[in-house]
């Protein structure tokens, strides 16, 4: 029986091998990543976002534990941490959070290296949800590592996004740059025992009030009556949970905001128009991959490390070299066949 | 890129909360370019396992200090070898007695390290046995 057989089967070690392939991009994992696409498309795919320290993994773990309480689905999370930019060696320290899952059959934890990625997720982060989706995980939650403002490629791949926040982190003008606050579905803000909280919730609050005109204002503490915008019909207005993620309050109430969520992408027609763009980025690099591949193979012997070194010297700029490459004589055949008559 | 990176679990199997051991070899190993799945304090074997199942890795490493290692470390290969996993290898440090030494090795413990052991040695000998 072939791995991806075993996979469909539901056998875990040949899930967690499969997923060793896809993630190091070898030949045997794009094929079987090919072979299992037509199984794929059922998981809800939930990305957790956020700066470093804010709980998200001891939120994962009380997501998974509610999920697996609720209903019998079964739940994949994928932990992305840094890899470190010198030496490629990475510590993956999400699972020290989520002991509480373990000797549980329905849930599958990988962790996984950013490995030189600057999104907050890895390069195959979403080619190993697919392989979860397909094993018959319906519930894929995906860690990204901690994120500052700009780790917003998550946003691509899941469906519903979660940012955590914690409190005292930063002012209202944090709140309303542009960035991970954007990319929220659903936000939380995690540590809701601490001091600091009715501020933080305020700022996120007015930060998302200013996106989306409403009814009252408050000024010098006193409520004036606007007149008020009503937003289109369906509208998603992303919910705030608070949250103590080490004993689990508020856990329920986040479930329910992802459940909405879910909803509205199914109702509103998002869903689908996430998946499109989605699948339609995932296309359009693979083709940019392939063509570099065949652009480099089809180039005389040479030709690309020659342009190198004159850019490298500032004889010539990479636009330059591009151009020259774009326009080098090319042999009529690749260079593997060309030997022959 | 489509090399294989060398994936070691370091765990703590057992009681004891002396972990700066298992987190100086993990910071080692990271700085040899190694992805190092850490899983923090008193796992048992059966979670260990779990682990080592979860995230495919090639090395355990198990940080020992409480004495239980006679304990620990045949039934943790029992549940490796259970799992399919029998080229897992897998290393002990800690509080090893000499006299114990060789009855971990014939269980099949690749290697085992005590106070003072170099990190380079450790290093070493991972990826000695990786080629393997």
């Amino acid at each position: 029986m072939s791995l991806t057989q075993q996979v469909l089967k539901g056998n875990r070690l040949a899930l967690s091998r499969l997923l060793t392939l896809v993630e190091n991009n070898s030949p045997e994992g794009r094929a079987a990543l090919a072979e299992l696409f037509s199984h794929t498309g059922k998981a809800h795919l939930i990305g957790v976002t956020g700066s470093p320290g804010t709980g998200k993994s001891s939120l994962v773990n009380q997501l998974v534990l509610q999920y697996r309480k609720m209903d019998q689905k079964k739940v994949a999370v994928i932990a992305v941490d840094p890899s470190s930019p010198f030496t490629g060696g990475a510590v993956l320290g999400d699972r020290v959070r989520m002991r509480d899952l373990s000797g549980d059959d329905g849930v599958f934890i990988r962790s996984m290296a950013s490995r030189g990625s600057v999104g907050g997720i890895a390069q195959t982060t979403a080619a190993l949800a697919q392989v979860f989706d397909a094993a018959g995980y319906e519930i894929v939650i995906i860690e990204t590592v901690g994120a500052g403002q700009s780790e917003v490629e998550i946003a691509r791949l899941a469906h519903t996004t979660l940012v955590v926040e914690a409190p005292g982190l930063g002012d209202d003008i944090q709140a309303i740059k542009a960035g991970i606050l954007e990319i929220a579905d659903v936000l939380v803000i995690n540590k809701a025992d601490r001091p600091g909280v009715e501020h933080t919730e305020r700022a996120l609050r007015s930060s998302l009030e200013l996106a989306r005109p409403v009814s009252r204002v408050y000024h010098h503490g006193q409520a004036m009556t606007v007149k008020a915008h009503k937003p289109p019909p369906n509208t998603w207005i992303p919910p705030i949970n608070k949250t103590i993620a080490t004993d689990g309050s508020g856990i329920a109430k986040v479930i329910e905001s992802i459940a909405k969520h879910m909803q509205y992408l199914r109702t509103s027609g998002e869903w689908n128009a996430r998946e499109r763009a989605r699948l339609r980025s995932e296309t359009e690099a693979l083709v940019r991959d392939t063509l570099m591949t065949q652009f480099l193979e089809g180039l005389p012997e040479g030709a690309f490390e020659s342009a190198l070194e004159r850019v490298f010297s500032h004889s010539l700029s990479p636009i330059e070299a591009a151009q020259f490459l774009a326009q080098t004589e090319r042999p009529q055949t690749p260079r593997a066949t060309k030997e022959q008559p | 890129m489509s090399e294989h990176m060398i994936r070691v679990l370091v765990a703590k199997p057992g009681l004891d909360g002396h972990d700066r051991g298992a987190k100086v070899v993990a910071r080692a190993l990271r700085d040899a370019g190694m992805e190092v799945i850490y899983t923090g304090l008193r796992q048992t074997p059966e979670m260990i396992a779990e682990a080592a199942l979860q995230e495919d890795v090639d090395v355990v490493g198990l940080s020992i200090l409480s004495g239980a290692h006679m304990a620990l470390a045949p039934r943790i290969m029992e549940l490796l070898k259970a799992n399919g996993q029998d080229q897992v290898k897998v290393f002990i440090g800690g509080i090893i007695p000499d006299e114990d030494m060789p009855r971990l090795k014939a269980m099949g413990i690749t290697g085992i390290y005590g106070p003072g052991a170099s990190t380079e040695e450790i290093v070493k000998e991972i990826r000695e046995a990786m080629k393997s």
